[in-house]
């Protein structure tokens, strides 16, 4: 109908598909993707973010119309497709009429122009790329218009398969000690996997989604639906007890350098857990979180540490409560001078307490006392019983404990009067405090008990590496812990612990391509603003009107 | 006798005097108004009540205790409750949760014993989510206990507003402009609700309001505002017929013809 407007929104789609392939391919990550197999001599990592390009574009072309027409959805997503090609095109023919492009544009190697000419020359491979990215394009076009029985499983196929494809890594190394080795070539590379897994994968997938669909979610609800309420608790504790089951066999099946990444992940929920209270709860923006981790991890050091700068040799444990005790104090200090400041005014001094911190560190002042630049050496590790805790797997259990003391403080408070008063103060602070709300206290309880877990994370933190520098504990912590909270939806506990996976999690997976971390760090965070803003996993409403019953119950159950 | 008593109070702003020498009570159990033009300074004399405002001149006596110098949790907690003028709810926040918010100056358990749930915290949440629901069916909001208060329609925001400040239990309520923005219908079950809370829970009410068929409907004493300064008081009927209030209304010229209804 409006034929005029559709066709200028899909040139427009189109081309900024391709403009930004093209940014990704000039700064060079298209051709550092391409080092890293998906499924082995078929797809790699680059191939799989150039052919999304067009993909996406036709998708995008057809969403939010009402009904597409299968006609009208095979032109626009071929004239998208084919747009997103156009200025890949300019590319492999500039590098034709001038071929010192390499001069100016340094990451244009013939590396990249092959892998855009899809291997062939580059004219041939110009038209190539025209005709793939078209047919891509009607394919993105055409998933609005396939009837949900055949998209819905396709989805899953695709999506499990790259997804596994992706963290390889992770498969492997928990398969490896299971299967044979034979077994382990036929399914696995170096990186990525196999075409036969990937086969499998996929058609595996589909098979489920199709069943779930043709009455296995029926089934499920059914019988869900039918069990009585003893029968429904008994349910909900099997599924607890295999929840913290597998989360204490995990480090076991995951092996040594998984561990350390799912350590490093645990520190960063347990900041994210405490900055969650100040800016989740609370709304109190802080950008200088990382002065707590700081504080925590050199009342650590110096506590117990061997070396020279150790003042008292103590042990962790003795230690902890300490480091802990610490930022707590350091929180409130910073909290009592901020209480009157708002929004852009409170991150701007916390932003400068931070780096207060930060500077002290390093500075000469006190560099014969926590050691300057040089850091603190011979941090002491914890000991239960005489057993000295060194791997990553022992400190997974500590940092679990942590985790689970922070998810237990929040979540209790969440739901307590703190917690409503927190709220209250992040909504409207003026009228909350008409409501009778004491602001002092409830904002310094939330700096306090931020700084608690932040002091926390940064204790474990010292002792497990066995010795800190400054320079960990730069601005770029306090802005992670703060994305990941946003990212995984803001005040939302579970949130947190996606937030962690997907923001420190999935880089150390994909450390290869750490270049380019911080690009995509910040693509991501664009796109969540726009397709997502309320985060991965946003915390939901809690009832309180009905489900009284359930609540009491549950309240009663403690008396 | 006399719940609140404001003498000679003052309230400038630079060179601006919001509130001139202001003199004024509200009896126990009353239901009296505060009108006045635009810019009269009604909202800033409740703000000069519950403490958003410091008042540099005078001194306002609450059952007896001056509210001089004290914060606005501490002036809630002595029994003055409000509703704003620009409807200011909790928005993120659950209609329930935003009454108990309300509840604040009855709930006295600290965070430690949430932490442990102890017997007297659990027992005092309890009987609070309790009360709040009785609250949540006195003002009609029953069923919308777990929307997103920014969700409810313009007339349950209004209602949930008063629940909120009468969930703190006050002695007395300010109410300014509850029926702002209302439909005659909407405005006429305010009106009976407002007077609901006096004749059933016995709250003083204290109003700003611009509609005068609530005004002259409910009120039994009315202070006319202008400048800053209280140009009339007394019953409606005296208002109403009053030419210095007709004249700050409708301009000299009006007041000259002074049969004028306020009501049209």
């Amino acid at each position: 109908m409006s034929s005029q407007l559709d066709l200028r929104n899909t040139a427009r789609v189109g081309l900024l598909a391709g403009v930004i392939t093209l940014g990704v391919s000039a700064v060079g990550m298209l051709e550092s993707f391409d080092k890293r197999d998906l499924i082995i001599g078929l797809l790699t990592l680059g191939q799989l973010l150039l052919f999304s390009a067009p993909f996406a574009a036709g998708f995008l072309v057809t969403r939010g119309e009402d009904k597409v027409d299968t006609g009208e959805a095979v032109v626009g997503g071929a004239v998208a497709g084919a747009l997103t090609a156009v200025p890949l095109i300019a590319l492999i023919l500039l590098t034709l009429a001038a071929p010192n492009i390499r001069n100016s544009l340094v990451n244009v190697s013939p590396e990249l122009i092959s892998l855009l000419s899809l291997g062939a020359s580059e004219i041939v491979g110009s038209l190539l790329l025209l005709v793939g990215m078209a047919v891509l394009g009607v394919a993105g076009a055409m998933f609005h218009v396939l009837p949900d029985a055949i998209r819905k499983p396709l989805i899953s196929g695709l999506g499990w398969m790259l997804g596994f494809a992706i963290l390889s890594e992770v498969s492997l190394n928990i398969l490896r000690p299971i299967l044979g080795r034979g077994l382990m070539r036929a399914l696995f590379g170096t990186k990525g996997i196999t075409p036969l897994l990937a086969a499998i994968i996929f058609v595996v997938a589909i098979g489920l989604t199709i069943w779930w669909s043709k009455g296995g979610q029926q089934r499920y609800e059914d019988r869900k639906a039918a069990m009585s309420e003893e029968q429904r608790k008994q349910s909900r504790r099997i599924s607890i007890g295999v929840g913290i089951v597998s989360l204490l066999i995990l480090p076991i099946i995951l092996g040594t350098y998984l561990t350390e990444v799912v350590d490093n992940v645990g520190l960063f929920i347990l900041m994210g857990l405490g900055l969650n209270i100040v800016v989740g709860f609370a709304g109190l923006l802080d950008l200088g979180y990382v002065a707590f981790f700081a504080i925590g991890a050199y009342v650590m050091g110096i506590l117990t540490s061997q070396g020279d700068l150790g003042i008292a040799g103590m042990s962790f444990w003795l230690a902890l409560p300490i480091a802990v005790g610490a930022a707590v104090l350091a929180g409130v200090t910073l909290g009592i001078p901020v209480l009157r400041m708002r929004g852009d005014y409170l991150a701007i001094v916390t932003l400068g307490f931070g780096e207060i911190i930060r500077v002290l560190a390093t500075s000469d002042l006190l560099k014969p006392y926590i050691g300057g630049a040089q850091g603190i050496l011979q941090i002491g590790k914890p000991t239960i019983f005489g057993f000295e805790m060194v791997k990553p797997i022992h400190f997974y259990y500590l940092i679990l404990a942590g985790v689970g003391l922070a998810v237990f403080v929040a979540s209790r408070l969440r739901d307590a009067r703190l917690g409503r008063q927190w709220m209250a103060l992040r909504e409207d602070e003026d009228v909350a405090e008409a409501m009778g709300i004491h602001l002092v206290s409830t904002k310094l309880l939330a700096f306090g008990i931020g700084a608690a877990f932040s002091g926390l994370a940064g204790a474990i933190f010292s002792a497990r590496l066995s010795s800190i520098f400054p320079h960990s504990f730069n601005l770029l912590i306090s802005i992670n812990v703060l994305s990941l909270i946003i990212v995984g939806g803001i005040g939302s506990l579970p949130g947190v612990v996606v937030g962690a996976l997907v923001l420190v999690g999935l880089p150390e997976l994909l450390r290869e391509f750490a270049e380019y971390r911080m690009l995509l760090y910040g693509a991501l965070l664009i796109a969540m603003m726009i397709a997502r803003p309320e985060g991965l996993w946003p915390s939901p409403i809690t009832k309180r009107e009905f489900h009284a019953a359930e609540e009491e119950e549950a309240l009663g159950g403690v008396q | 006798m006399a719940l609140l008593e404001a003498t000679n109070v003052t309230k400038r702003f630079g060179g601006l005097t919001a509130v001139n020498d202001f003199t004024f009570t509200v009896e126990k159990g009353a239901i009296d108004s505060i009108i006045g033009p635009n810019g009269a300074g009604k909202t800033t004399f409740f703000n000069c009540i519950t403490g958003f405002y410091q008042f540099e001149e005078g001194d306002i006596v609450f059952n007896g205790n001056s509210v001089s110098g004290r914060s606005t949790d501490q002036i809630t907690r002595m029994g003055i409750s409000r509703t704003y003028q620009n409807i200011r709810l909790f928005s993120q926040m659950t209609t329930i949760e935003n009454i108990l918010v309300g509840m604040e100056p009855q709930l006295h358990t600290s965070w430690i014993g949430a932490l442990f749930r102890l017997p007297s915290t659990v027992k005092e949440e309890s009987d609070a989510l309790d009360e709040a629901r009785r609250l949540l069916e006195f003002v009609g909001l029953k069923g919308k206990g777990d929307e997103i208060s920014r969700n409810l329609s313009y007339g349950d925001q209004r209602r949930l507003e008063i629940a909120r400040a009468m969930a703190a239990k006050p002695k007395l309520l300010l109410l300014d402009e509850p029926t702002a923005g209302m439909n005659p219908r909407e405005t006429a079950e305010t009106t009976e609700f407002i007077r609901r809370l006096r004749d059933e829970l016995g709250i003083t009410i204290l109003l700003i309001e611009h509609d005068m068929r609530v005004v002259m409907g409910i009120s039994e004493h009315i202070t006319v505002l202008d400048y800053g300064a209280k140009i009339a008081e007394g019953g409606p009927s005296a208002i109403q017929n009053n030419p210095k209030v007709i004249e700050a209304y409708l301009g000299r010229g009006a007041a000259a013809s002074a049969t004028i209804e306020l009501e049209n």
